[in-house]
């Protein structure tokens, strides 16, 4: 038994932070420091620093392009990037999709949209859930009808996708589509690579309860997608599905944006009064604070001990659904303790608050616009990636057997 | 990092495990339980044979073991078969008090507690403390020559009628709750003066309240300075409060199991109530409280050898934790067993007892939690 990280690790923590002290530029951590908005340009800006030294697709192997990592030195690389502010590697392409296509995708594929994801002439986004089909994901009803033209073989695509984040950035959606009525509900499911460009294509914003366009509905109608973007085989799809699951399920726990979170609530709270006194005296507040500091200490070494079990290159099975329920909730603590911390400032908001330029009117402490905001943006950890109670079913089938 | 247990303690594990599955049975443990001793004082002769008291002294001091994760190993096992004996009070607090501060005539007591041949008692809790470490009202005064008068009392001492002495803390100087002067004395159960009035506990096995009445001591019953017990006390106390928590997880492990057996038995409306999903959902919240109690226990384990802060914040971090889950998995574990986990014939009724009731003994979660956050205060000063 030993907690500490070998040298060799700590070496790589020490190249990890020169690298983030040196090229993540002070603009974009600002702007994550504060909660302010991030556009696509400033993630692009990040994605293309990363890819320059190599670090940009983490999971994938290094024959790909990926840094050929252990999965503790993805641990870390992803704790110090969350501790240095950095603006977090929008997933889909490179976290999802990549080791998909690495999986599953022909050499052609490969060859084609692998090097794409890295230099960033695509923008990805996720094309999984439909208004029918949320913890439910089976039960994906959007169909796609094989065909031929003088084109060639192809599939017409018509239904609805949502909850399709930052998809009024993307250029190209990788769908799960169904394409046998018949087979039962996980059989007929393939897994598709879309053209947002294409005719019929339609991107409609939803607006989250923080004003914040985040998130989309993307329908198809009659869209026409060649047959050689179909990855894996047609009705296996489902297979595909899981296992991106998995890998989107890997920094689950969130334990460097929980230590980060912490690190300024502590702040927030010492500049706060109650009766006369910083607010992080005050036992009330400083018991709730020390119950979250606790609970993420023990999730920090929870999170190890899960990756120290699949060390070897292997994915975290039911087990990541433990760090998955718990972390978020920690997450989701730290959030409301930061909105509580801001008193009475937590109410004045605007979007435009969020803005890096605003330079409108400001209310109460720095933070207070965005501690709110996040404090509701952040009811999403609880849902999405499959829902905590969805993890339950899952640790109750697989690790209790129930 | 690596979080496998090394090659010995894990064959100390397993033989201790063994040993416990094949002679220490629910029945047995409700039969010494009852007894008049509330301990059996022939299994602790065959712990100690097993080298199972060996393994949480140290090296120097006639052991060979004495590390965090030997205690943490040693006190899991101990916490799923609910073992009564003695090893708290005497392997753990009293000979890591003599330890830390003894003589070489004081050290010598250690053999014998490595041996099992005699059972130290340590008495720190008063009647009017709530878990605070350096409230002792208890009080020392030199007496003509030499020597010490001792009068007080201490509360619910664990196996206080059977301990051969005691390692007893009291005030030599000082205002009621100053960590600077108090200090530690070694006193024999049948020394003139002492009172010993024991009773069952709730969760099995006996304590005793120990009362002093002008308790003459001698030079030589001083344990360490004058004046200077409090760090020995944190150092003792912090052990015990490790030794604590991996007990109670032990102790969890082995509800969470009696309890998914039960859910995967049981059958109501002709199916096994672990179909229903309002109780599968309960029983992975209890997974995964019990994990982050594994992880807080091995983080305290860790930190034991640590600089004082880090080291006494990880304690407290642990045993708020503990407190917290362990109660949680006492309840969870009879609500899901329904009217059958109120009865007294299931060995998972006494796990939940337990349970609780290590919330109960060097501090509770709440008094935890507040340490924990004034040693942070003290750390960011």
């Amino acid at each position: 038994m030993d907690l500490n990280f070998t040298p060799e690790e700590e070496q790589f923590r020490a190249e990890v932070r020169a690298f983030l002290a040196e090229k993540l530029p002070s603009r974009l951590s600002d702007k994550v420091a504060n909660g302010k908005h991030l556009g696509k340009a400033d993630m692009q800006e990040w994605h293309a620093i990363l890819n320059k030294r190599g670090w940009l697709a983490n999971h994938w192997p290094e024959e790909y392009g990926g840094p050929g990592w252990s999965a503790i030195e993805k641990f870390i690389f992803e704790n110090e990037c969350a501790l240095a502010n950095a603006p977090r590697i929008v997933p889909f392409g490179v976290n999802m999709l990549g080791p998909v296509l690495i999986k599953y995708g022909d050499e052609a594929q490969k060859r084609y949209w692998l090097p794409r994801i890295l230099d960033g002439s695509d923008w990805w986004c996720q094309g999984y859930s439909e208004p029918g089909a949320g913890s439910d994901l089976a039960a994906v009803k959007t169909s796609a009808v094989r065909g031929v033209d003088a084109q060639g073989e192809h599939y017409i695509v018509n239904g609805q996708k949502t909850w399709t984040t930052l998809g009024q950035h993307a250029n190209m959606i990788f769908c799960l589509v169904r394409t046998d009525r018949d087979a039962k509900k996980q059989e007929g499911i393939s897994f598709l690579l879309v053209d947002m460009n294409s005719p019929g294509v339609e991107v409609r914003p939803i607006v989250l309860l923080d004003g914040e366009h985040e998130v989309n509905e993307v329908f198809f109608t009659d869209v026409r997608v060649p047959v050689d973007n179909l990855v894996g085989q047609e009705n296996r799809g489902w297979t595909c599905a899981k296992y991106l699951l998995t890998y989107e399920r890997t920094n689950i726990a969130g334990v460097g944006f929980s230590v980060a979170g912490l690190e300024r609530l502590k702040r927030i709270a010492a500049g706060q009064t109650r009766n006369g006194k910083p607010l992080l005296d005050d036992p009330a507040f400083a018991a709730r604070l020390a119950r979250v500091e606790i609970d993420l200490e023990n999730m920090k070494t929870t999170n190890l001990r899960v990756i120290a079990a699949v060390a070897g290159g292997g994915v975290p099975g039911a087990e990541s659904s433990m760090l998955k329920i718990r972390g978020t909730e920690i997450r989701q603590e730290i959030n409301a303790l930061t909105r509580r911390a801001m008193g009475v400032y937590a109410r004045p908001f605007t979007q435009d608050m969020l803005d890096a330029d605003h330079d409108g009117p400001r209310f109460g402490p720095d933070f207070a616009a965005a501690a709110s905001a996040q404090y509701f943006n952040n009811r999403k950890l609880s849902i999405f990636g499959g829902s905590n109670e969805i993890q339950k079913n899952i640790i109750s089938k697989m690790i209790l057997g129930l | 990092m690596n979080f496998e247990h090394t090659e010995e303690r894990r064959m100390l594990a397993d033989s201790l495990n063994r040993f416990i599955a094949e002679q220490y049975g629910f029945e047995m443990r409700d039969r010494i339980a009852a007894s008049n001793e509330g301990y059996s004082r022939a299994m602790w002769q065959r712990f100690a044979e097993l080298g199972v008291i060996g393994a949480l002294l140290r090296e120097e001091d006639g052991g060979f073991g004495g590390g965090g994760f030997d205690i943490a190993v040693v006190f899991e096992a101990l916490g799923r078969g609910l073992v009564l004996e003695p090893f708290l009070g005497s392997a753990v607090l009293a000979a890591e008090a003599i330890s830390a501060a003894g003589n070489e005539e004081q050290k010598a007591r250690l053999a014998s507690i490595a041996d099992g041949s005699a059972i130290a008692g340590f008495a720190h809790d008063e009647p009017e403390t709530h878990y605070e470490l350096a409230r002792v009202r208890t009080r020392a005064e030199r007496s003509s020559g030499s020597g010490w008068m001792l009068n007080g009392a201490k509360a619910v001492v664990a196996q206080g009628e059977a301990a051969d002495w005691f390692v007893v803390s009291a005030r030599t100087a000082g205002a009621i709750d100053d960590e600077a002067g108090i200090s530690l004395f070694l006193v024999a159960r049948d020394a003139a003066g002492v009172q010993v009035a024991g009773t069952p506990t709730i969760d099995g096995g006996r304590v005793a309240e120990l009362t002093f009445k002008n308790v003459e001591l001698d030079a030589g019953a001083l344990l360490g300075e004058e004046g200077q017990g409090y760090a020995v006390l944190e150092r003792a106390l912090g052990r015990g409060v490790l030794a604590l928590c991996a007990e109670s997880l032990g102790a969890m492990e082995a509800a969470k199991a009696a309890t998914l057996d039960y859910l995967r038995t049981r059958k109501q409306f002709g199916v096994p109530i672990g179909s229903f999903q309002a109780l599968q959902h309960r029983m992975a919240d209890l997974l995964l409280e019990i994990e982050q109690a594994r992880s807080a226990v091995i983080n305290a384990a860790a930190a034991l050898e640590s600089d004082r802060i880090v080291r006494e914040r990880a304690l407290s971090a642990a045993k708020a934790s503990i407190g917290r889950i362990g109660t949680l998995v006492a309840e969870e574990c009879i609500q899901l067993h329904g009217g059958i986990g109120m009865t007294w014939e299931l060995p998972l009724a006494h796990y939940a007892k337990r349970l609780v009731m290590i919330d109960h003994q060097l501090g509770d979660e709440d008094h935890h939690l507040a340490r924990y956050i004034a040693l942070g205060r003290r750390q960011a000063a």
